[in-house]
């Protein structure tokens, strides 16, 4: 018989559950620590209490899959070690061999791992503009999260803006839970919408929804706009309305639109922290213009003990997230000798997302021109108030040409947040003051904590549970 | 193609101690060329506690810090920023009698190098210090220390440099380094050739390297410190705090971010970079609720540590190189660099210039190391 094996599995998403799912059916007990109070993720988060929502009215067309999954992980639950409400903080090593510093109603404990699947998922991506933290101003993700988890809206008046599939779904999905959708404001052209047609051919589901998002919110009267530009949210104790730039065959137009709420987003962005302090090499990834913990086909790191599945690796979605957590858990097992299996089927089956998704993308451009159109006065990161006119003098003045630095020397990163909501905006920025491409400022690295943590985290003595 | 420089002086590291030099021999009219593998004050001088202070130092190095007390007197005119520096006080804690009896001691020996500084026990320290829990039995006041951001520090002064017409090479590394007979030559990052007549070797973590190149082997070890920082709070904790036995210091900056550290960090498998260990931070983190009682609710943002370089007595290398004529060295600060430096490098000015210094720096001669080998050799 071989060494025991003691995997733990971070986040109890579509990736988590499903690698969960695999390790189990090998015979193991895995550990499953998840940040949730309840297992399903972001995309099939549940409800805190349940509401008399039928699956369909939560998750639509994908209630379906969301029903399987969280089936499938409550016939898990005797057999795993499912830590809620878990907040990974840390990796660490000690003569005992590699921890996970988590905390758990307030208190921290250690828990030793001789290997880990890190499903850490994805948040918005945030671009800043002026009045972004204005309240009233929510995140794509945040929005959606309201309606699924508390079925309330962020608003009744809602306007819609930025990039990426989430902002016609969610759109759809206020209009349906009874919100007055005001506008979507999409930042990509409508030209941009082309590539559509040639994701059809391999993936007709996913666009004859948006299709059909786009022609229902249409067909409500809902303005859809193209090409916008955010100019300013209008209020600023609350959000009363949004400013907006759009191309028009006529020129520039400046508009503006009332409204009580604003979700916005450009994409998503892995959750890549733990991934950085457990040491594994990354990558620039130039589709998402963001740096990704190196994998293989399989979900392995750089690092041996460690593999990585589901958005926290890059945004491919939640069908291949299911995949890359089977697919991580079944490389952990192979690596482990504890068993072989074919993977050709699920392998093809993700390459397959992964080329739709790379696709759809393009139906979705990232606002290259951000960088040289945010105004100055733009708070750009909010946990330290920084603006976008301080981080352009830090760089000009410290003649700064790499992310870490910018962040010695101006804070930006330095907060609550850790970077994980200014990053993207930062290395725009650097990048685009020292005209180069947004890999050549390099990597903001990660700090433990990953979050915040309290400082009275139960008397500083780490106990191991057995 | 290959670029040429010709300069007086060549500094290999461009922290706080290289970059006040390379701004002292500027200003002594001496050209300079400041060189460092990654940017200037990004290790130690970028990674420390922020403390400026000299309560707690060996008498042997307080005419240093007096020298570098009056120089951080004049830091806004010098280096144009600055740099949140307060002379806030720094308070020395005693947690038992046994220790409150060390920082009388302490205060009897540095009686006269001027430092002022006050003792408080018993009932009186409450009383003065109310933000402070009943936690210590004693303190010593130094009223004039300080603190201040490191991160700003090293950096201005180079950038100050260089607008005075140093040449500063960043991301540079320092490939090869030879005597020549008339000075030094010096190769650097890809294809930067650099003559000069005197070097200073101010690599920190990184100077043995260099010393052992010049037949100088310097007994240095790499530390660690290991940092935690709360969420930005309401300014209450008017100084800069230590103990004595040194295993917790903190302080509030001017953003309201409580800076703490105590104990060492852990190096990462490349030993150039290193994180907080847990149970350091832990320690820490249980010290400052139990000393600052209003920290009971705040939240933990960040780790950070670095590295920084010890020498085995406590006291850093600074002067002339015993085997190399035109070479200086001043490294091996052991943690308590960051209020000196600013000294240092006029010291080295001085150095490069007249062959001497108005300071005394006898006690960090390189050779101390040379004799101790030499005995321990004879006494096998």
């Amino acid at each position: 018989m071989s060494e025991p094996l003691s995997p733990v599995v971070v986040g109890a998403g579509p990736a988590g559950i499903r690698a969960a799912e695999r390790l189990v059916r090998a015979g193991l007990r895995p550990i499953v620590l998840d940040e949730g109070q309840r297992a399903g993720g972001q995309i099939y988060r549940r409800p805190l209490v349940e509401d008399g929502r039928s699956y369909r009215g939560r998750y639509g067309s994908e209630a379906g899959k969301a029903q399987r999954l969280h089936q499938a992980f409550e016939a898990l639950l005797p057999q795993i070690d499912y830590r809620p409400e878990t907040l990974v903080w840390n990796i660490s090593h000690s003569e005992r061999g590699n921890q996970l510093d988590i905390l758990s109603a307030g208190v921290h404990r250690q828990v030793d791992f001789s290997h880990l699947i890190l499903c850490t998922g994805a948040t918005d991506r945030v671009l800043p503009f002026p009045g972004w933290t204005v309240p009233g101003a929510y995140t794509l993700g945040a929005s959606q999260t309201a309606l699924k988890a508390q079925g309330c809206t962020v608003g009744d008046r809602v306007v819609f803006m930025g990039s990426g599939p989430l902002l016609y779904l969610v759109a759809w999905q206020y209009m349906r839970a009874g919100a007055r959708v005001q506008a979507v404001l999409d930042t990509a052209p409508l030209a941009s919408k082309r590539h559509l047609l040639a994701l059809a051919v391999h993936a007709p589901r996913i666009v004859a929804l948006g299709v059909f998002y786009g022609l229902q919110l249409q067909l409500a009267g809902v303005k859809i706009r193209y090409g916008v530009r955010p100019e300013a949210v209008l209020g600023t104790s609350q959000v009363e309305g949004l400013r907006y730039r759009r191309r028009t065959p006529a020129g520039e137009v400046v508009e503006s639109i009332a409204c009580d709420a604003l979700a916005y987003g450009f994409a998503l962005r892995a959750e890549t922290q733990l991934a950085d302090l457990a040491g594994c090499r990354f990558h620039f990834d130039e589709r998402d213009r963001v740096w990704l913990p190196e994998r293989d086909v399989l979900g392995r790191t750089s690092r041996p003990d460690v593999y990585i599945a589901g958005d926290g690796s890059g945004i491919a979605g939640a069908d291949a997230a299911e995949i890359s957590g089977e697919l991580a858990a079944m490389a952990l097992l192979e690596d482990a000798g504890r068993a072989s299996a074919d993977v050709a089927r699920l392998v093809a089956a993700r390459n397959r997302i992964l080329r739709q998704r790379d696709i759809l993308e393009q139906a979705f451009p990232f606002p290259a021109d951000w960088f040289e159109t945010v105004p100055a006065e733009t708070t750009l990161c909010r946990c330290e108030e920084i603006t976008v006119a301080e981080v352009r003098r830090t760089i000009a003045s410290g003649s700064i040409t790499e992310i870490n630095r910018l962040k010695a020397l101006s804070r930006v990163g330095m907060g609550r947040c850790q970077g994980r909501m200014c990053s993207a905006g930062a290395a725009e920025l650097l990048s685009g003051a020292c005209g180069v491409t947004a890999d050549k400022v390099g990597r903001l690295r990660a700090q433990a904590p990953v979050k915040p943590i309290p400082l009275n985290f139960g008397g500083g003595k780490p106990e191991a549970w057995s | 193609m290959t670029r040429r420089l010709s300069v007086d002086v060549a500094i290999i590291g461009g922290g706080l101690v290289g970059s006040s030099a390379a701004l002292a021999m500027r200003k002594a009219g001496l050209s300079v060329a400041l060189i460092d593998k990654g940017y200037c004050g990004a290790q130690a001088s970028g990674v420390n506690y922020g403390g400026v202070r000299r309560q707690g130092r060996p008498p042997e190095q307080l005419p240093l810090s007096q020298r570098a007390h009056r120089i951080w007197s004049q830091l806004g005119a010098m280096i144009g920023m600055e740099a949140e520096y307060v002379r806030s006080g720094h308070l020395k804690l005693a947690r038992t009698e046994k220790d409150f009896a060390k920082l009388e001691a302490y205060a009897e020996t540095v009686r006269n190098y001027g430092l002022g500084l006050e003792l408080v026990a018993g009932s009186a320290l409450s009383k003065r210090f109310p933000w402070l829990s009943a936690q210590a039995v004693g303190a010593s006041l130094c009223p004039e220390d300080g603190h201040a951001n490191p991160r700003l520090v090293a950096p201005a002064f180079a950038r100050t440099a260089e607008r005075a017409g140093a040449t500063v090479l960043e991301l540079t590394p320092v490939r090869a380094v030879a005597a020549t007979g008339s000075g030094f030559a010096i190769l650097a990052g890809d294809d930067i050739e650099i003559r000069c007549r005197q070097l200073v070797n101010s690599a920190g973590a990184w100077s043995d390297h260099f010393a052992a190149q010049f037949g100088e082997p310097a007994p240095l070890t790499r530390i660690y410190p290991s940092m935690v920082v709360t969420e930005p709070l309401p300014l209450r904790l008017p100084m800069s705090m230590g103990e004595q036995g040194g295993s917790f210091y903190g302080r509030q900056v001017a953003r309201g971010n409580y800076v703490m550290g105590g104990g060492r960090g852990l190096p990462l498998a490349d030993p150039d970079f290193s994180r907080p260990s847990v149970k350091a931070a832990s320690s820490v983190m249980q010290r400052a609720i139990a000393l600052f009682p209003h920290l009971a609710d705040a939240q933990v943002i960040r780790f950070w540590s670095g590295t920084e370089a010890e020498m085995p007595d406590g006291n850093p290398v600074i002067g002339p190189s015993e085997t190399t004529s035109g070479l200086f060295h001043a490294f091996g600060f052991c943690g308590a660099g960051f209020q000196t430096a600013p000294a240092v490098g006029e010291v080295l000015a001085e150095l490069v210039t007249l062959g001497r210094t108005t300071t005394p720096i006898q006690a960090f001669s390189i050779g101390r190391f040379r004799k101790v080998a030499v005995e321990t050799a004879a006494s096998l």
